[in-house]
């Protein structure tokens, strides 16, 4: 299976099952609209007649042969043998946990999924207990795996900080007796952030996602606090501390884009201007009747944002500036290995969600579907034929995924957008997959041109 | 080649051979929470 697409001018050729990029001139795009496996040794003629229209006859036959030979190679049409990997998909340990330490929330985001931070369950904070339970849940379900992702989520995670310093301190004990790592990480939204804080969460989290959306009536108008008023001046200014505290370690600035900033890439340039140069603005998921749904009328737009903003990217870097863009993030050389690119984020199975009461869900998004409650962590209960479920759900058991070029840069999608939004986790979000499609055509052509100029 | 440029490697296959060692990162806790993208995770496999 081949991708090919044209942005920004380039021809870009994807051989998809061996990751394979070209840059490829007119001709070869054109030709490779009319030919395929098994190849002839010779060009055809019906293909040379058509072609000799727009193109001289010896640069086709030459361009054939250019493409035969990569496909000799195993680079350009190669074979899917990837089958046999995934039916061996099978439960993995759990290295990775997201902590709803607080399931309240000091804002009242109008697109929040977790319902304004109580996930539809009522407003309570995870005790000490419940997270020092949870980080021995992790390590004895983690078997051989050393390093043990932990993120504090919520609701705000900051209404709940002494609870994250004393979960932080136990894990730190824990995993020297262990012989484990824990990475800490943390999302925030700003609201509380004082210097013993700030000087907490810089020693000890790995990395720290910061929530803001953009330009101030964007963010505002989304991200209000419960009397209506606006957030963004208080959070920014104390984004910038953090930023300036944080130094070289590892962050994000996190926003949402809805239908009422689909010229997102503003917003990604005010984080920019702010000081931010690690940033992740994603669409929003909502239910299509919420006015600020993104929804397939809204697609051209946001497709035409993406390229504005990949330019937008180019621009800065070739200034000799910095600026990272999470979505935008590709190593076309050595990225993660084809068998972590079956299975996608590991929800259910690597990865699992621990709500305050010490219930057990697939991930963040799932917590109170009853459907995928996997058990608690105080009675012992922990469902393994959902976490097989989850194991099992790889590229090739998602209909629609098999057959999709992009099935090795995305492994499937989200689980719970897959779930909540095309009704079974095996089901593929059409407008997830089209937003992260052009997305991943964005990050291939900017990687590939650096590459090429490196090259040159 | 006059007419195609290969940009990278296209070692996708040769990773399959050696993979699935399980030490990277759980790719939804690092910067999105609500997508997946695997692709810009970095493979953690120590040499």
């Amino acid at each position: 299976m081949i991708h090919k697409f044209k942005i920004n001018g380039y021809n870009i050729v994807l051989d998809v099952n061996s990751g394979g990029v070209h840059i490829v001139d007119n001709l070869t795009y054109d030709l490779l609209e009319n030919v395929e496996p098994p190849f002839s040794e010779k060009c055809p003629e019906t293909v040379l007649k058509k072609l000799s229209k727009l193109y001289n006859t010896d640069d086709i036959k030459e361009c054939y042969d250019e493409i035969v030979s990569l496909y000799n190679d195993k680079i350009l049409f190669s074979e899917d043998d990837y089958e046999k990997f995934a039916k061996s998909s099978v439960s993995s340990p759990v290295k990775a946990m997201c902590l709803i330490i607080s399931q309240d929330c000091n804002m009242r985001c109008k697109y929040c999924f977790a319902s304004t931070g109580d996930y539809g369950q009522g407003r309570k904070l995870m005790s000490v207990e419940t997270g020092k339970k949870a980080l021995d849940f992790l390590i004895e379900k983690s078997e051989d795996r050393k390093f043990l992702e932990v993120d504090f989520f919520g609701g705000e995670p900051m209404l709940n900080f002494e609870a994250v310093k004393a979960i932080v301190e136990y894990g730190r004990k824990r995993e020297k007796e262990a012989n484990k790592v824990f990475r800490f990480t943390i999302t925030t939204n700003g609201l509380m952030m004082n210097d013993e804080q700030l000087e907490f969460i810089n020693r000890e989290m790995k990395n720290v996602v910061l929530s803001i959306d953009g330009r101030k009536e964007v963010h505002d108008y989304m991200r209000p606090l419960p009397n209506g008023k606006g957030t963004y001046d208080r959070i920014v200014e104390n984004f910038k501390r953090f930023a300036k505290a944080r130094g070289d370690k590892e962050y994000y600035v996190r926003g949402t884009y809805t239908k009422n900033n689909l010229d997102f890439s503003n917003d990604i340039m005010h984080l920019y201007e702010l000081g931010f140069d690690q940033i992740s603005v994603e669409p929003v998921m909502a239910d299509p009747k919420e006015p600020y749904a993104i929804t397939e009328g809204d697609l051209a737009k946001i497709f035409r944002e993406y390229e504005i903003l990949a330019a937008k990217i180019t621009d800065i870097l070739d200034s000799g500036k910095f600026i990272n863009f999470f979505h935008f993030m590709i190593d076309l050389d050595q990225g993660p290995c084809a068998i972590k690119r079956l299975r996608g984020c590991g929800s259910g199975n690597e990865y699992i969600c621990i709500a305050p009461d010490g219930d057990i869900y697939p991930c963040h998004q799932f917590v109170g579907i009853e459907k995928y409650h996997m058990g608690n962590i105080f009675d012992g209960t922990f469902d393994l034929d959902i976490k097989n479920e989850f194991a099992s759900a790889h590229v090739y058991s998602k209909p629609e995924c098999r057959k999709c070029w992009a099935k090795f840069y995305c492994s499937g999608g989200c689980n719970a957008n897959n779930y909540i939004y095309a009704g079974d986790i095996h089901n593929a979000h059409k407008l997830s997959c089209q937003i992260q499609k052009k997305r991943l055509e964005c990050a291939i052509m900017m990687r590939a041109l650096r590459m090429l100029e490196k090259a040159e | 080649m006059k007419h195609i440029k290969t940009i990278n490697k296209a070692n996708l296959k040769a990773s399959a051979a050696k993979g699935g060692c399980g030490k990277c990162q759980a790719s939804c806790q690092s910067a999105c929470k609500t997508s997946c993208t695997v692709a810009n995770q970095k493979c953690e496999r120590e040499a």
